[in-house]
């Protein structure tokens, strides 16, 4: 075809249609090739590649060894293995590590994200209702990009078109809570077992938070000037060519690595200091699967806090690795990322304070089940 | 052409009001850019992700912060449009 009538708008319409079934093919076809290996052969051949992606590409094992070597042909065995040589190495790797997959994940997800823009997402849950609704509405909130400003004439829009309480809450929850970037890190991190049972409950809480609001009609709580105004519009979004989506990719990928920048400095230094200051002892007794109140406080410590996910996770790590429990450390990174004072605040224009409050405590009681069922069950997937 | 960059005051939009200023200006265009920043105006187009650019009321971008270069390629088309 002539590059004109490669590019005409039918073409293009194809050939977008054609993707999700690709990827969907590609994932089945992964899943199965796993399944098979494993029944043919072993798990532990099965497993192999995947363990290979989530330790040395995403988790850069490779990384850690060769700044440990680095540091060791600097300054000496003795000092590698001291607790300085340590926390410079663990130092340094991290902050790579976690800067390198930063830039990737961010990249690739705006680039996916550069295809639901939130005018189409209000479009595609328009046609539904229910459960059924709150499901692809909390799916959707995965992969729709969100800055705290869009937060309001998304709930505006939502809400105008005629979406329940329910879906728009659903979405609402999801989106800061589940998508692409935490779910590939928190292989890295705890491997895909976890990551994907993470991703499921971290839904499975937005389904039924939206809809508890929504049955509870808690959802009606709204300010007046939601409800009262035009709407609803439906636009086309203008569509993106490849390199506008690219553009877009590379600058949302500066964007939020500058932002980020100091929260993963600070996220680094303290992994550091837990990893190589503080003692199992003490992190196993306070924040150990054992107790009733290490999930609760972990939990709770989250909420006022505001980090980004990229900064929480060299603390993740570190608490891990010394024993910590699995449920309470996703309870806390879950708390952070999933209740932030700025989306709060802006929430609270479009939303009377008693659907606040309630929309804060489902939120944190579900954290907490979540948090409690990892540390309950969690070694049945590591 | 009525030229609106959209936004909601924060400093994503300022950018994207600033590139569209510039690259009008690089284009010599008379006509004025403005920065529409009302909520309820902004909802009423349908517009959901800010920064935005309208133009005559058509809608060339949402959701993302134009550069110079970006905002020159659709001011040329909008103009294209309006002939």
């Amino acid at each position: 075809m002539s590059e004109i009538e490669e590019n005409s708008p039918a073409v293009v319409k194809k050939k977008r249609k054609i993707w999700p079934w690709v990827v969907l093919g590609i994932t089945i076809a992964l899943i199965l090739s796993t399944v098979l290996v494993g029944l043919l052969v072993s798990w532990d051949q099965a497993k192999a590649p995947w363990d290979f992606v989530s330790s040395q590409i995403l988790g850069m094992a490779w990384l850690n060894a060769l700044i440990g070597s680095a540091v060791e042909g600097m300054w000496g065995s003795a000092f590698h293995s001291g607790l300085w040589g340590k926390s410079i190495q663990f130092f340094v790797y991290d902050f790579i590590k976690i800067g390198l997959l930063l830039c990737f994940l961010i990249f690739l997800i705006s680039y996916i994200q550069s295809f639901f823009p939130p005018e189409k997402t209000k479009k595609i849950l328009s046609k539904y209702n229910g459960i059924g609704g709150n499901i692809i509405g909390a799916l959707l909130g995965t992969v729709t990009p969100f800055c705290s400003c869009s937060s309001i004439p998304i709930f505006i829009g939502f809400t105008r078109a005629g979406l329940s309480s329910g879906i728009t809450f659903s979405f609402l929850i999801s989106s800061p809570l589940v998508d692409l970037g935490s779910l590939l890190l928190l292989v890295s991190i705890f491997g895909w077992p976890i990551a994907i049972v993470y991703v499921i409950t971290g839904l499975i809480l937005a389904v039924i938070g939206g809809t508890i609001i929504d049955k509870t009609g808690l959802g009606k709580n709204v300010e007046d000037f939601v409800l009262n105004g035009s709407g609803p519009i439906d636009i086309d979004s203008p569509d993106l060519t490849v390199k506008d989506r690219l553009t877009y990719a590379r600058d949302q990928m500066w964007q939020t690595y500058k932002k980020v920048f100091w929260y993963i400095v600070v996220g680094v230094g303290i992994g550091a200091v837990i990893h190589n200051l503080i003692p199992e002892a003490w992190v196993e007794t306070a924040l150990g699967g054992g107790q009733w109140y290490s999930v609760p406080i972990a939990t709770l410590i989250g909420v006022p806090m505001y980090a980004d996910i990229f900064g929480t996770i060299p603390i993740a790590e570190a608490l891990f690795a010394k024993g910590a429990g699995l449920g309470t450390i996703l309870a806390f990174m879950m708390s952070v990322t999933a209740l932030s004072l700025p989306s709060l605040i802006m929430l609270r224009k479009a939303v009377k304070p008693k659907l606040l409050v309630w929309f804060m405590i489902i939120v944190i009681i579900g954290i907490m089940i979540i948090g409690f069922g990892f540390n309950a069950f969690g070694y049945l997937f590591i | 052409m009525k030229i609106q960059a959209i936004g909601c005051g924060c400093k994503k939009s300022v950018k994207n009001y600033e590139a569209v200023v510039e690259a009008a200006k690089d284009l010599e265009l008379t006509d004025e850019v403005e920065f529409y920043k009302d909520d309820e105006g902004i909802m009423a187009m349908g517009i959901m992700s800010t920064p935005a650019l309208v133009i005559d009321g058509k809608i060339y971008s949402t959701g993302r912060v134009l550069n110079v270069k970006q905002a020159k390629a659709i001011l040329e088309k909008a103009q294209k449009n309006s002939k």
